[in-house]
């Protein structure tokens, strides 16, 4: 029942949306990669036509090692009447760090976005008050990118290849 | 009350109220009325608020970054910090997440014993959300009934892991051991007396009519406005939607007890009360199904590779010595891969986005904090209330400042 609602759901994406790439991890959950022009296409199309009502959260996530991909936002999604979630990603590369804002379309949006800029310094383009959350307005660097050490730098008894990092 | 009209500019253009001054004022960061480290830069017009504009992060902790640098165990202690009132709701979650990712089969008998633990954490958080909205009233006394009660759920948690506050509870795989006979002791005699307080506190305030004067109509939201503003919890359930994680997408067997969601209709402050007591009296119901069902079998499931071995196996087995170390050195194999698992926390959905890319350590961990998504309808709700109604409304949404900031 539940199986036969995501399939339904997936082929009407794929549909509308033939660029996105579609895939069910082992843990049962449905991704979609998607570009970042067809982002807000896509969630309207979610939430306006699937029944995709609720935005469950945003962040952001950085993968150094993979080229002109750097920078991923993911979004979790929720329909609440079938009760299915999906996941969609955007893959942003660092020169050009901008993705349209979701603000429009979830007022929810708004601080998960600023969230996100004030970790990773993802710019949301269209986002009526982009400004750091919870760091402080000082700040000049956005803390959660893989860059910078987890550790003091000048303790040598901690280094991070000591934890696999 | 009169109807503010504000223009493009942002300047108020009629009011019947005063002459039209508006001043600002400053509530917080740090203000005896707010439970915690909020800041709101409000403009005020007389006692009428025009709008607000909170400043969060007062107490940020670089959990998310804290976590990318912890073996999958030591993240827990973290989880503790989120949502304070409720530790243990968020240090099962933690470890629930990582037995996604690791696909760990869990014994009945530890899905019984985390529910009994989450519901006491329930209602210890919703004794504090609904005792401080007295408070906020100016009714003390509600407060330091239940606040006894509150403590003899800590005592039932020093029991359990032998800490009160920041819990730690649990292992990823099950309990550290299992509950004691003085536990079952303690927690019949808290089930025979709680109720007894409990209805006093209900017969001080529910049906109060200073109480309800103060409260009904303070801090509405609509249910389709609290949905797209992420509000999850007792504050979305009072707004009128049914949305609980615990019956939409069952985790630790929630599936085997029955119990019904309380929803309200206006989403004020009273529907808030009201949601949160009804779910006290709810979760005692679920306390009672599992702990007259609690199956017979282990306290914890068979995850060699991340359940310490006993201690005096350590010291007797190769084996086990072998597992001790390599459990604390984080040298155990994790699967590359990512999961999301909630859970309905004290206020609300509480998410745990964890990506691993096989190393000793999350790659990424995200914390989907219900009460960081929904304190955004804030400067919403209170437009055009009193002061007053201000306050009472942040406290009756349970806005945890360590969820908050994260």
């Amino acid at each position: 029942m539940k199986n036969s609602a995501i399939q339904e759901i997936i082929s009407n994406i794929e549909l509308k949306f033939p660029n996105c790439e579609i895939t069910t991890d082992s843990y049962g959950m449905t991704n979609i990669v998607c570009s970042r022009d067809s982002i807000i296409d896509l969630v309207g199309n979610l939430k306006n036509d699937l029944g995709f009502g609720f935005l469950t959260d945003i962040c952001g996530a950085h993968y150094p090692l993979v080229e002109n991909q750097e920078f991923q936002v993911v979004y979790h999604m929720h329909n609440l009447y079938k009760n299915i979630r999906l996941r969609l990603k955007v893959n942003l590369a660092t020169a050009d760090l901008s993705i349209p804002t979701m603000v429009n379309l979830f007022p929810a949006a708004n601080w998960m976005e600023r969230e996100t800029f004030d970790f990773y310094g993802i710019q949301f383009e269209g986002h009526p008050d982009l400004r750091r959350i919870l760091n402080m307005d000082d700040m000049d660097y956005h803390p959660l990118r893989k860059e910078y050490a987890l550790e003091d730098e000048t303790r040598s008894d901690k280094k991070d290849s000591f934890f696999g990092r | 009350m009169s109807e503010l009209k504000i223009n493009q500019n942002g300047q108020l253009t009629s009011l019947d109220t005063v002459d039209g001054e508006i001043a600002t004022l400053n509530l917080g960061p740090t203000h005896p009325a707010t439970h915690g480290i909020f800041q709101n830069i409000l403009k005020v017009d007389g006692e009428r608020i025009i709008s607000a504009e909170p400043t969060v992060g007062y107490i940020h902790r670089a959990f998310e970054k804290l976590a990318e640098r912890r073996p999958y165990q030591q993240v827990t202690p973290i989880t503790d910090r989120l949502n304070y009132c409720s530790s243990p709701i968020n240090n099962l979650g933690w470890h629930m997440t990582v037995e996604k990712l690791i696909g760990a089969e869990i014994p009945k008998r530890v899905d019984y014993m985390r529910v009994i633990v989450m519901e006491l954490a329930r209602i210890a958080d919703h004794l504090v959300c609904n005792s401080v909205i007295g408070v906020d009233t100016g009714a003390l006394t509600g407060f330091t009934y239940v606040f006894q009660e509150r403590e003899k759920i800590y005592d039932l948690f020093e029991e359990i892991c032998g800490a009160r506050l920041t819990t730690n509870v649990g292992r990823i795989g099950g309990f550290d051991r299992d509950f004691s006979p003085v536990f079952f002791q303690k927690l019949d005699k808290f089930l025979k007396e709680f109720h007894i307080i409990f209805d006093d506190f209900t017969n001080l305030l529910e049906r109060n009519r200073i109480f309800m004067d103060r409260v009904i109509g303070a801090g509405p939201i609509t249910g389709e406005r609290a949905l797209s503003y992420g509000f999850t919890g007792p504050n979305l359930r009072a707004a009128g939607v049914d949305y609980d994680v615990r019956v939409m997408n069952p985790y630790c067997s929630y599936q085997d007890f029955d119990f019904d969601v309380p929803i309200g209709k206006d989403g004020d402050t009273y529907d808030r009360f009201l949601v949160r007591q009804e779910e006290i009296r709810q979760s005692l119901r679920i306390i009672h199904q599992a702990k007259d069902n609690l199956p017979a079998g282990n306290y914890h499931g068979d995850v060699p590779s991340f359940f310490l071995p006993p201690k005096e196996e350590v010291y007797r087995s190769m084996e086990a010595l072998i597992y001790h170390f390599k459990i604390t050195m984080g040298e155990t194999p994790i699967p590359a891969g990512e999961v999301y698992h909630s859970v309905e926390g004290a206020n609300g959905e509480l998410g745990y986005y964890l990506v691993s890319d096989g190393g000793r350590t999350p790659y990424r961990l995200h914390f989907r904090r219900p009460c960081f998504i929904y304190y955004q309808a804030y400067p919403e709700m209170i437009k055009g209330s009193v002061l007053s109604d201000a306050i009472l409304t942040m406290s009756s949404m349970n806005v945890i400042a360590g969820e908050l900031d994260a």
